[in-house]
């Protein structure tokens, strides 16, 4: 068989504790197809509360993959199937009577590419807030979208034109931009995938100190390319590989003394 | 080379040869040590004082040498953020090179002090001691800058225990200086200078303790700093 598939079969089960004692999610067993194609290998995986999770790996190692699991985002996606079980506190998300729409409520994603609804910044912020008739009436609608764009550390910046379309924004505020429309929701879990990639190193370390504020109230689940970014914003770190968790353990554990070879090789940038 | 961190593996090669550069520029600056200890040590009991000045003169090679591999690793540090293995490997040299200078100091006070005992007619009484003393010291030196080459973490447990007879022979002879003092107390100079010497020695020892122990945490990832031997065989079984 070829090479890929030699490493494939040389990773057996994961290196470090993959429980923590106070889970916000469970992940056990999780399998993804696509179609014919295996992309995850029965990942067991706890996200604990008030902790920031990191996600990292070589592209197409199905970090992205793993993580829309974790809200039912590749439901989206037809020739997708997700086997094995998710639990949010305890509660299967795939069961049947899980609505996916409240999932993703609970279940919050920011996305690599700041993806601003045509409409207002306030109206952005407002939008899920809305849907799911979070307010009573106009004051605690402006309650919430200035309380999500203040923690959100964007409000100083648009207060005086909350009427300007989000597109108008920069780059790193639409960024903030879409991360204040995640927590106007009051989710309990924020999911981001590679959320820093299009920001320059400023927006990028405003995002990073407002992942470790928003730590306080959320679980959240971090991919990112940036092994720096990964060594600064997260407690735990997990690495996966060809589909499989290959290790997780604390971050400075694994930034200092990582356990399995693959793991060493992919943070120092040695040939594999 | 016995290269156990597989530090030439590196996508980008030219990072392999910056680390590669700081490895063994510290071996360099390891060997210019060694040289010094054991000049300072035949220096000193041989009474020659032309060695002494020399010895004494070398620390300023080794000073600079120490700053260039700082910088060295200062510039990989920001430049390259290493982790892992690599991250261990600059935090190594920059603790060994550390000891290393610190090695050099007491090689110069050996220096120094042979050039102050050279005609001193009490030295030769204790030329026995200090040699026996000198040369366990140097030899523990020699292997755990070995063994930081060799990246041997089980060899530099070995040798960082060997401490222990250094420390013994360094109680033994300090109490018969002791006792030379307090019998013929108008030597105090003389015998306090052969002190202070025992003490360089016994001194270098102990840094060749550190050095050991930084190999373990180099290959091992464990710092057993100020934890007992049995405790860290224990840590370390795989
Ligand atoms: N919608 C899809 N349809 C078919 N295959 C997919 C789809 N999305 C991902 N895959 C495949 O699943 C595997 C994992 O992809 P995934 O996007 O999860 O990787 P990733 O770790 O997020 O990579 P990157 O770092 O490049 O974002 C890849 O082989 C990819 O080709
Ligand atoms: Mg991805």
């Amino acid at each position: 068989m070829d090479e890929a598939q030699a490493v494939l079969d040389s990773i057996e089960g994961t290196v470090g504790e993959i429980a923590v004692d106070n889970p916000k999610m469970s992940m056990r067993d999780v399998d993804v197809f696509y179609a014919e194609k295996q992309a995850i290998f029965g990942v067991d995986l706890d996200v604990a509360n008030n902790e920031v999770i990191a996600m990292i790996g070589p592209s197409g190692c199905g970090k992205s993959t793993f993580l829309r699991c974790l809200n039912r985002m590749n439901d989206t996606i037809p020739i997708c199937r997700v086997s094995g079980s998710v639990m949010l506190d305890g509660d299967d998300i795939y069961a049947a009577d899980q609505d996916p729409v409240l999932l993703r409520a609970r279940v919050g994603m920011v996305f690599q590419k700041p993806n601003p609804f045509p409409k207002s910044i306030f109206d952005n912020v407002a939008y899920g807030a809305r849907i799911h008739g979070l307010a009573a009436n106009r004051a605690e609608l402006d309650d919430i979208v200035v309380g999500s764009l203040k923690r959100a550390g964007l409000y100083e910046e648009v207060k005086s034109r909350l009427d300007a379309p989000g597109t108008s924004l920069s780059g790193g505020q639409q960024q903030r931009l879409c991360i204040a429309r995640s927590i106007a929701v009051s989710p309990e879990v924020i999911l981001m995938d590679e959320p820093c990639s299009a920001l320059d190193p400023i927006a990028t370390a405003r995002i990073e100190e407002l992942i470790d504020e928003l730590r306080e109230n959320y679980a959240i689940a971090i991919v990112t390319h940036s092994m720096q970014q990964a060594a600064r914003v997260s407690q735990r770190t997990a690495y996966f590989h060809l589909g499989k968790l290959v290790e997780v353990g604390d971050t400075n554990e694994i930034f200092t003394n990582p356990q399995h070879e693959l793991t060493e090789n992919y943070i120092t940038g040695r040939f594999g | 080379m016995a290269d156990k961190l597989h530090l030439d593996q590196h996508i980008s090669q030219k990072f392999n040869d910056e680390l590669e550069d700081i490895r063994s520029r510290a071996l360099q600056m390891g060997g210019m040590v060694e040289k010094q200890v054991s000049g300072g040590l035949q220096a000193l009991l041989e009474g020659n004082s032309e060695l002494g000045n020399k010895v004494a003169k070398l620390d300023h090679e080794v000073n600079s040498l120490e700053v260039e591999i700082d910088e060295a690793c200062t510039q990989v540090l920001a430049r390259r953020q290493p982790a892992a293995s690599d991250l261990r490997l600059i935090v190594t040299v920059i603790k060994v090179i550390t000891d290393l200078e610190r090695i050099g100091d007491e090689a110069e006070k050996l220096g120094r002090f042979a050039v102050d005992l050279a005609s001193s007619r009490e030295l030769p009484a204790y030329r026995k001691e200090l040699r026996h003393l000198g040369e366990l010291v140097q030899t523990m030196l020699h292997d755990a800058l070995d063994c930081f080459a060799r990246m041997d973490y089980e060899a530099a447990l070995k040798v960082a225990a060997r401490d222990d007879d250094v420390n013994a022979e360094y109680e033994t002879l300090s109490r018969l200086l002791i006792t030379h003092v307090m019998e013929d107390p108008r030597q105090v100079k003389n015998v306090f200078n052969i002190t202070w010497c025992a003490r360089a020695l016994e001194r270098i020892g102990d840094h060749s303790v550190n050095i050991c122990e930084y190999v373990v945490f180099l290959v091992k990832g464990k710092d057993i700093r100020h934890t007992n031997l049995v405790d860290i065989n224990q840590s370390l079984k795989p």
